[in-house]
């Protein structure tokens, strides 16, 4: 019997790079077979060109042995693929039933048969078991149950092959874990998946058979039984990765950030800070750990000055900055790795040199009275290029120019290169490759030898796990639990991420 | 995952190309549209073409008056591009001049000072009246977030019918005829350059000198890169501790700042004193300036001179050829909609687009 799908020579060049690279692989009926790979490594590229949506300049694809030209969604849905994206495509406002049926609705006369509809959904629901409420409105719905929505949608429109891309970036522990447990029962059931991820983790406990993608090549093809993490980060990054940063126990001193009962509001005006309050010494490290949208934007937007709290008071330093703004949460020698570094950390228009002094641009000797000393900036951008070895041709490049991790470095090397008293690093290393992660991650750790705090917030649980001296659990807008990162435990860390706590019940 | 990558090219498109490809293009466009509506009426195109030609720089003296015509769309273009350096959309630079030239005509007809400093004085007077006509704005959108685009629309109709019965009522030179106010004193004239003949006078100097301090400041002073970061980027300029509301009301006040040397640059080189209903649209066609300046302080000097062009040769152009002078209008129009609309003239000459990021002209309600 042929394989279900089959990639014979897949090329698909982009002015200047060629994305992939004569691109082989073979995904069997009842298998799951991972792909693995940095940013840029050619993953959305194959997987785009399997669902249609880019054409392939060279190569084949070859469904049950018969060479296909699919062209796009449409046509890749007929064939029997079903792609659940990254970020969900579901109309919040509409229910479970209608988002599924959405575009492919039976219809009885005028109207649509709901009745039917949702017999067939409840039908495929309890043959995978994944549970859903078939009449809740999406936005009512979990992260984790909008994915099982997704998955649904992708069954009920007959797919036999399945993309998953980074099912579990916005997904718990515990949810996660549940996820896989959906994804082997679909696989048990006779359905092929194509898991696309960078957590290692995960792809050792799931797949049957795992590609890595390098530079758009594929450069291994191994099981879960010949390979381990630090072989197949070294497979992705092409040399020998450090996945965990050897550092000492930290030396706290004295308190460098002072939080009291803090409360924040969200963009929208609803509490998403209820009470906080929390300290951070001098030379530590304090992770705050967390599902995303549990208040940790709007505490971290809070106390770098970016919006005003309702109450409570920060300090830094010994220095109140409370309602005092962005400007004197810098005079207070606070750094600031923003969380988007596309919206907050770079202007995209400027070059490398002047997102370089972006908030040093008014001091000496970077300016002498009101004139900018063009020469200085030069200086400094040339320097902190090679201390964080950014890969740019120039510091006159356009920061819209450099990759994910190279504009991440550029605004890690801005704020680690004045002296700090706080560090707050919030998502540092969203979307970068096990390269940039690495370097960003030793930095850090080196600025809290230095004797800075940093407060680092991270959707990563193996970020938080890697770097803090100490753990926050937030969840609802508040600190649910404290641990020390050094006794630390994924499992317990997952648990109070979900709310639950050992004494019992649902903070 | 990667990000998505750039379209690939069609064949035959050329790239990049210098920044005075699309304006250069745009004006080559519109003359030959302009030429074709010319040879669709009847009229000689050579005859017309050719008198706008001659009125605007075939003699001395039509380059004279081209360069006087040049002068205050050199102001009112660099009150916009200002604007534009900050994402702000300074649609009020009409109010601006009126406001402007209304301080500077009180300055240099009803106070006494000694000839040469009464200029200085009353110029200021001029420049700084339109500074903070134009801040009202800018303060009411860094507090309250009310779009500069409606409210300085609004704050036009208050300046120039404000100024109108200032001039009609209680500025009235009542010795006159026609609804006026009195003459400037002669102290307060900034001097002709070659003689009242030419009409040419040192606004036009102090113009180039405007745009060449405004190149400078964006680009060099600490004041300049807080505009171009709140225009660029006004959430990273918030977040690298840059204080975004006071720039948009400094900026505001630049602007109006422009604006205000605009008018008191034309009524005390070249009026010498203010008429009643005098608005002749160059805070309008000042936003057409700026763009075919593609918001390039220098660029605005070229840009203005030859809007000064075929304002200034249209005349000969009618006599010789019989068009009406309104056909400029059309080329102007087209100028921009060309100029405005890039693309247009990108798809025609297969040119692919600059790299470099635009500039964004206005944003959204709110702060």
């Amino acid at each position: 019997m042929p394989p279900v799908l089959e990639v014979r020579n897949l090329t698909k060049r982009f002015p200047g790079i060629t994305a992939t690279d004569a691109v082989n692989f073979t995904l069997e009926a009842g298998e799951i077979h991972a792909f693995l790979g940095e940013n840029g490594a050619g993953k959305s590229t194959l997987m785009n060109m399997l669902y249609g949506l880019y054409r392939p300049d060279e190569g084949q694809i070859l469904l049950n042995g018969q060479v296909v030209h699919i062209n796009g969604a449409n046509d890749a849905i007929k064939r029997g693929l079903g792609m659940v994206h990254q970020h969900f495509m579901l109309v919040p406002t509409l229910t479970v039933t209608e988002n599924i049926i959405l575009g492919n609705e039976v219809v009885n006369g005028l109207l649509i048969d709901i009745a039917s509809a949702q017999q067939r959904i409840r039908s495929l629901a309890q043959t995978f078991g994944l549970d859903i409420p078939v009449d809740a409105l999406i936005h009512d719905l979990p992260v984790g149950v909008q994915q099982r929505v997704e998955i649904i949608k992708a069954l009920y429109r007959g797919a036999d092959i399945l993309i998953l891309d980074e099912p579990t970036a916005v997904l718990t522990p515990q949810e996660a874990d549940d996820l896989f447990v959906v994804i082997k029962r679909l696989k048990a059931q006779g359905k092929s998946i194509i898991f696309i991820s960078h957590k290692l983790r995960e792809v050792l406990a799931l797949a049957d058979r795992i590609s890595v993608l390098r530079r758009g090549k594929l450069v291994g093809d191994t099981t879960p039984a010949l390979a381990d993490e630090a072989k197949l980060a070294s497979m992705m990054v092409g040399r020998d990765v450090v996945l965990h940063i050897e550092k000492s126990p930290a030396t706290p001193g004295e308190v460098v950030l002072d939080i009291t009962h803090l409360q924040v509001a969200d963009e929208r005006g609803n509490i998403a800070v209820s009470d906080v309050s929390l300290q951070i010494h001098r030379g530590e490290i304090v992770g705050i750990a967390g599902v995303q949208g549990n208040g940790q934007t709007e505490l971290v937007a809070a106390v770098t000055g970016l919006i005003q709290p309702l109450n409570g008071t920060i300090y830094v330093a010994g220095t109140e900055i409370t309602w005092q703004g962005t400007n004197r949460a810098i005079a207070a020698g606070m750094g600031h790795i923003p969380e988007d570094r596309q919206q907050h950390g770079l202007v995209l228009s400027y070059s490398i040199a002047d997102n370089m002094v972006l908030s040093t641009y008014d001091i000496t000797p970077f300016a002498k009275g009101l004139i900018i000393n063009e020469a200085a900036i030069a200086q400094q951008a040339t320097t902190l290029v090679q201390r964080f070895d950014v890969r740019t041709g120039s510091i006159d490049a356009l920061a819209s120019t450099l990759s994910g991790g190279n504009q991440q470095k550029v605004v890690v090397a801005r704020e680690l290169a004045r002296p700090l008293n706080l560090l707050v690093a919030a998502q540092p290393t969203r979307g970068l490759d096990v390269g940039s992660i690495e370097f960003i991650h030793k930095s850090i750790v080196a600025e809290r030898d230095n004797g800075t705090g940093v407060l680092l917030v991270s959707a990563e649980l193996d970020e938080i796990l890697a770097l803090a001296d100490r753990i926050l659990v937030m969840y609802r807008g508040q600190i649910i639990a404290e641990v020390a990162g050094a006794s630390a435990d994924r499992n317990q860390i997952g648990l109070l991420m979900a709310g639950i706590t050992p004494t019992g019940g649902e903070a | 995952m990667s990000t998505t990558p750039p379209t690939p090219p069609a064949n035959g498109w050329r790239t990049g190309g210098g920044i005075l490809v699309v304006p250069v293009l745009a004006i080559f466009t519109a003359l030959v549209i302009g030429a074709i509506i010319i040879i669709a009426t009847g009229a000689d195109v050579l005859a017309a073409y050719g008198g706008l030609f001659m009125g605007a720089i075939g003699t001395p003296r039509a380059i004279a008056y081209t360069l006087v015509e040049a002068t205050p769309y050199i102001f009112g273009g660099l009150a916009v591009l200002i604007g534009f350096r900050a994402g702000l959309f300074n649609i009020g630079v009409e109010g601006q001049i009126a406001v402007g030239s209304m301080c500077a005509v009180v300055v240099g007809a009803f106070v006494h000072l000694p000839p040469g400093i009464h200029a200085v004085v009353a110029f200021f007077a001029g420049a700084l009246g339109g500074a903070l006509w134009g801040a009202i704005p800018g303060w009411l959108r860094a507090r309250t977030g009310a779009h500069e685009v409606i409210t300085t629309i609004m704050f036009n109709y208050i300046a120039i019918r404000s100024t109108d019965y200032l001039i009609k009522v209680p500025f009235l030179d009542k010795a006159s005829s026609s609804q006026r106010t009195p003459f400037i004193a002669e102290g307060a004239h900034i001097p002709f350059l070659f003689g009242p003949d030419y009409r040419l006078h040192a606004g036009f100097l102090i113009a180039i000198v405007a745009a060449v301090a405004t190149a400078w400041f964006l680009k060099r002073t600490i004041i300049g890169f807080e505009i171009r970061t709140a225009g660029a980027n006004p959430d990273a300029a918030h977040y690298a501790g840059m204080n975004v509301p006071r720039t948009i009301i400094l900026t505001m006040a630049l602007s109006g700042l422009m604006a205000g040397m605009a008018g008191a640059s034309q009524v005390l080189g070249l009026e010498h004193n203010l008429k009643a209903s005098f608005s002749a649209g160059y805070g309008f066609d000042s936003i057409a300036i700026a763009l075919l300046a593609a918001s390039n302080p220098i660029g605005v000097i070229p840009a203005a001179m030859f809007w000064g062009a075929l304002r200034n040769g249209a005349g000969l152009m009618q006599l010789n050829s019989g068009i009406s002078i309104n056909l400029i209008n059309i080329v102007q129009a087209l100028v921009i909609a060309f100029v405005a609309a890039d693309q247009i003239v990108r798809q025609i000459y297969r040119i692919r687009s600059a790299r470099s990021a635009g500039i964004t002209l206005s944003r959204g309600w709110g702060r």
